[in-house]
């Protein structure tokens, strides 16, 4: 008898069906497209296909000046775009060996860690919003909200920052900007708190999240993955740590670290960097109390913008304003790698300064576009609703993955 | 430590492939190696498993264009990491745009496999081995490699941005 069946499953030929996952799906969050080879509910293989916003950004820099190349890195990843934007200023400044006051690094370690929080509470709502639990993304993006109102008593802008200068930072944090920050450090915790009560310990969501989509360190640190996705397969890497910026060093923070590398661990791993980096907003906000007031950017004229009543008052500053404007500083001529951590791992630029007003060559380490390509092997053998929601959990951003 | 980390590299090269090491020295941080084409393979098959160095971690890597240098117009830039000893250093090496071959690195990183293409992509660059070595953020209608330096990124038909005031 099962000899029998066995001869007629023979027969019948097994055919797999194709499927377009995306490039726009709702589920995709931005325009990513698989093409799935599709065995039933189960994924037999895929390819990826990635560009559908690409924009040129590394030639673009090869024809603007320094200070004009910040606003590109804001495209990157939009979700956390100060990060980027003080990440290209550091690297600038390496190339120009410009030593940055303290205030100044402790006031962009407040900024920088603000952007984490806000990128890893888009990621971390979203696995939310794919496991069916729509509510706690609508409560926790009250708090983003609030980050953003920070951003933009800071520099005048939400989501593409442009925060920062060559040098500093183009203002200092006003009154009202501290007193925001204040009013989001008192009220976040109970937030995050209320989010993670959500989700955290939830039956339906432990049951959905963990053993989806798993990665084991070897093939994490194989497929160059960096960042929270890192860290949840269990390598304690951060280049907060190994390679300190902006004086790092001086803060006291943990690295969390995850087991299975699946969309639960990478989940609890950025819970856990945002706690972290609220202490780290703390610290700082006690270290900036202790420098002098009101330094905002380093006595760097060559490169850093005049204010604006000086330019039309002072013939000094309308000269350095001129001669930056129409980029005739002379830049030294060298090449740079600095890397910060980013929301979604080392994020690190490539400068080649051939003298010119712009770079000669720039190019940019996009975490996304490195650890992606890792999607379609993660994927294998997984169904298609696992698909959806180790996509979202690896927190794969279309503006840096294509740049 | 870096400077140390430089001698310590380049002796263990020098050892090994000799000549085949053109030029070492530090960029401001980094130590920077340039290798003759042909060994790049085995050069950094060798640091990878090489027991005190085990640069484990492909960072990142990306092409180079200076139409200038005569015979050596393109290259490529390696960054390599050690995360353990947090060692990081790069490898850079150039070749002819009339002869754009190397051999491909996904058999020792699998991570390189989608940076070669980018590359391939931008520069031209023909990665031999790669396994599936076709454009990746372009369209594949495209028929050059924008990254070069003869592509302008202006439009060739205005004429109010002459590069006297916008150029570089």
């Amino acid at each position: 008898m099962s000899k029998e069946k066995n001869t007629n499953t023979d027969i019948i030929e097994k055919e797999y069906t194709t499927l377009n996952l995306g490039p726009t799906h709702p589920a995709t969050h931005g325009i990513f497209q698989n093409v799935l080879k599709m065995d039933g509910e189960l994924i037999v293989e895929g390819e990826s296909t990635v560009g559908y916003i690409h924009r040129a950004f590394e030639k673009i820099a090869e024809r603007r000046p320094y200070y004009q190349i910040t606003v590109l890195t804001d495209r990157l990843n939009y979700c956390s775009s100060p990060i980027n934007n003080l990440g290209w200023h550091m690297t600038v400044e390496k190339l120009l060996k410009i030593e940055i006051p303290k205030r100044v690094q402790y006031l962009r370690v407040i900024i920088m860690e603000l952007a984490r929080i806000s990128d890893h509470i888009i990621c971390n709502s979203v696995i939310g919003v794919d496991t069916g639990a729509m509510t706690g993304f609508l409560y926790i993006f009250q708090q983003r909200e609030s980050i953003y109102d920070i951003f933009e008593e800071l520099c005048g802008a939400r989501l593409t920052t442009n925060i920062g200068r060559i040098g500093g930072l183009e203002r200092d944090f006003s009154p009202k900007a501290w007193a925001l920050i204040d009013k989001f450090l008192a009220e976040f915790p109970a937030k995050l708190k209320e989010f993670e009560n959500l989700l955290m310990r939830n039956r339906i969501f432990m049951d959905r999240t963990i053993k989806c989509g798993p990665i084991s360190a070897e093939m994490a640190l194989e497929y160059g993955f960096t960042g929270p996705n890192l860290r949840a397969a269990g390598v304690d890497y951060d280049v907060r740590v190994m390679n300190p910026y902006c004086s790092y060093e001086e803060f006291e923070f943990t690295v969390p670290v995850g087991t299975q590398g699946d969309t639960y661990d990478r989940f609890m791993v950025r819970e856990e960097e945002m706690w972290q980096s609220l202490s780290i907003i703390k610290q700082a906000i006690e270290k900036v109390k202790k420098e002098p007031a009101g330094v905002y950017h380093a006595d760097v004229p060559e490169f850093f913008l005049p204010p604006k009543e000086e330019v039309y008052n002072n013939m000094e500053a309308l000269i350095y304003h001129f001669k930056i404007v129409m980029g005739e500083t002379d830049v030294p001529v060298g090449e740079v790698y600095h890397c910060v951590e980013g929301g979604n791992g080392e994020l690190g630029y490539y400068l080649i300064s051939d003298g010119g007003r712009a770079p000669s060559r720039m190019h940019i380490r996009r975490p996304c576009f490195i650890y992606y390509q890792a999607y379609t092997e993660m994927i294998k053998g997984a169904l298609l609703s696992d698909a959806i929601l180790t996509m979202s959990s690896m927190n794969v951003i279309a503006g840096e993955l294509d740049a | 430590m870096s400077n140390t980390l430089l001698d310590n590299v380049n002796e263990k090269l020098k050892a090994k492939f000799g000549e085949g090491i053109l030029s070492a020295e530090m960029h401001y941080d980094f130590p920077v190696f340039t290798i003759r084409k042909d060994i790049i393979h085995d050069v950094i098959k060798f640091l990878k498993e090489d027991e005190e160095l085990a640069f484990g971690f492909l960072t990142t890597m990306c092409g180079l264009h200076y139409p200038d240098n005569a015979g050596h117009e393109l290259g490529v830039m390696y960054q390599l990491h050690n995360m353990p000893k947090n060692y990081r250093i790069r490898l850079k090496t150039f070749f002819a745009i009339s002869d754009p071959q190397i051999p491909t690195i996904t058999d020792l990183y699998a991570t390189a496999n989608w940076m070669e293409r980018q590359e391939f992509d931008f520069f031209g660059i023909i990665f031999k081995g790669h396994p599936n070595l076709k454009r990746i953020l372009n369209m594949d209608e495209m028929t050059y490699h924008p990254m070069r330096k003869e592509y302008p990124v202006e439009d060739g038909t205005r004429e109010d941005k002459d590069d006297k005031m916008f150029g570089r």
